[in-house]
């Protein structure tokens, strides 16, 4: 199964470490990277491999709702089927 | 492999267009409840509908955490109580409602719909105790909801039951006179009612469903609105083109969301419905999306025209992303639950007449509009007549949704809170139709009902 991280926010230094960190620590695989940066506004997208996650999808959710909180952008993970259904006949 | 840019347009809907799955709505059927013993009976419901839909919150909330969409609404449809407690000897179906409201807190639905009977061709004894119980009904209960289908294309139109939901309606604003007759929110008055719609205070579980089946309602002017801001003064084609594309993509979103929640709860799916419903919040408005189209106020001329686009164009995008699209699917006009069409009317560009006229082309009909509370019965009942003579004639559903606020006048307000949101007293026309009301008997099917 996969997940579709997003990080809305100004950008800072660090965003990508902390994420990344918690994504390994909760064995979840990264396998896509994109973003953008308009006008000090960051906003990236993680596609990640969620099959063999440590803690429940939904545990992983609030966590990284709580690290976003943490560093002032908002950080949202959505089952990929949402963007799938929408944009792929 | 989805795009950035995709992920921010849906993610852009859900958080600045209003997108959201309007409703869940589990269709139980009550049939096998039936027993004659009212007490009985009322066990029999009571434990039928909190063993089914004990699950449908939870899952509807799991599924919103999961897809990040808000599900705002979950909801239980029943047979109509006319058929289900035909057996039951008693002469008031009070004590039913009661119990549905207590079934529905319980499972912490904010609506269960189906305190219903379908007269459109005569009354059974159990249709008229209904009948007469729905005032009381909806005055002592907060989350039951009532309907009464009083015509079709097929059948004509039951003139008897348009003169009594005429005064069923005055006895409902009575009852709930001490809060701006809000009891009449609660009371749907249909032509051609559909069996499978998930959308409330209509929904019923339709003597052709099966068992149990999840229908689902999606929603989203806020979307479509946004949508229609970028094509600003382009040609028809084009305006058509984005309703079908944008009501195409939110429909998606349903389907995903129903074929889950019926995978979860282990209940078939039944259909998805697609329909623009307004929310009082701003930018959430069908009123908002004709302004977007050109129209100074809502009401103005050429508002028929373009509510009948809308309204079609939102069932060709919804056909073509769902094999199942079902229910009302289309665009609902209430008035009190949209800013934009009650200022249409303190403005004084929409009229009770007008908005007739655009019945002809939603999805529904009158819905959610208050007149003053001296309004005659016989005058609500000439209302409903030409509503469902509206839906008789044209093969559609129609329906009357109206409330006569006991004790305000045109040009007050009347609050009934939340979701439903506040309506400003419209003018009625002064006219009697008394003498056309009081014939009584039957309206023959039209010519066109002879199909075989």
């Amino acid at each position: 199964m996969k997940g579709i991280i997003t990080v809305l926010g100004k950008d800072k230094v660090g965003i990508i470490a902390k994420v990344c960190t918690y994504l390994a620590e909760q064995n979840v695989n990264i396998l896509d990277i994109s973003q953008t940066i308009v006008q000090d506004y960051f906003n990236m997208m993680m596609i990640v491999d969620v099959s063999k996650p440590a803690k429940a999808f939904e545990a992983l959710i609030e966590d990284l709702q709580g690290i976003g909180h943490e560093i002032g952008v908002e950080i949202k993970l959505q089952h990929e089927d949402i963007f799938n259904s929408m944009h792929r006949i | 492999m989805i795009s950035l840019v995709e992920v921010q347009e849906t993610n852009k809907m859900i958080r600045e267009m209003n997108l959201d799955v309007r409703t869940i709505t589990m269709g139980i059927s009550l049939l096998d409840c039936a027993h004659p013993d009212l007490a009985v009976f009322n066990r029999n419901i009571y434990d039928k509908i909190t063993r089914l839909a004990e699950n449908l919150v939870k899952t509807g909330e799991d599924l919103e955490k999961q897809f990040g969409i808000p599900i705002i609404n979950k909801r239980i449809s029943v047979t109509p109580i006319a058929i289900a407690a035909g057996g039951v000897h008693t002469d008031t179906y009070v004590p039913i409602a009661e119990q549905l409201d207590k079934a529905a807190k319980e499972v912490g639905v904010n609506f269960i719909g189906g305190f219903s009977a379908l007269v459109h061709k005569g009354f059974t004894k159990s249709d008229r105790i209904l009948i007469d119980s729905i005032p009381e009904a909806l005055a002592v209960t907060d989350r039951v909801c009532s309907s009464v289908n009083i015509g079709s294309s097929r059948s004509g139109i039951n003139m008897d039951a348009v003169k009594l939901m005429g005064d069923i309606i005055k006895q409902s604003a009575e009852l709930t006179a001490d809060r701006d007759s809000a009891g009449c929110t609660k009371l749907v008055v249909f032509c051609n009612a559909v069996e499978d719609n998930p959308f409330m205070a209509g929904a019923f579980h339709g003597p052709g469903e099966p068992e149990c089946a999840i229908n689902v309602g999606v929603s989203g002017p806020g979307v479509v609105k946004r949508a229609l801001e970028e094509v600003k003064n382009k040609d028809f084609e084009t305006l058509c083109e984005t309703i079908k594309r944008t009501a195409f993509k939110i429909t998606r979103v349903g389907q995903l969301v129903a074929q889950e929640t019926s995978k979860r709860l282990g209940i078939p799916f039944g259909i998805i419905d697609l329909s623009l419903a307004p929310t009082p919040e701003i930018g959430d408005s069908i009123a908002e999306i004709f302004q977007v189209m050109g129209l100074e106020e809502a009401g103005a001329p050429g508002t028929t025209a373009a509510l009948a686009i809308l309204n079609d164009n939102v069932k060709k995008g919804g056909v073509m992303a769902s094999s199942y699209v079902g229910g009302l699917s289309g665009a609902f006009i209430p008035v009190s639950e949209d800013h934009g069409m009650i200022e249409a009317v303190q403005r004084g560009a929409l009229t009770l007449e007008k908005l007739e006229a655009m019945t002809c082309v939603c999805s529904v009909g009158l819905d959610m509009l208050a007149i003053p509370g001296d309004t005659k019965k016989e005058t609500i009942a000439g209302i409903i007549a030409d509503e469902a003579a509206i839906g008789m004639i044209n093969n559609k559903t129609t329906a009357v949704r109206i409330i006569p606020v006991i004790g305000k006048n045109v040009g007050d307000i009347a609050e009934f809170g939340g979701l439903l949101g506040s309506a400003p007293v419209m003018a009625v026309n002064p006219f009697s139709c008394s003498s056309f009301i009081n014939r009584g008997g039957r309206i023959p099917a039209p010519i066109h009902s002879f199909k075989n």
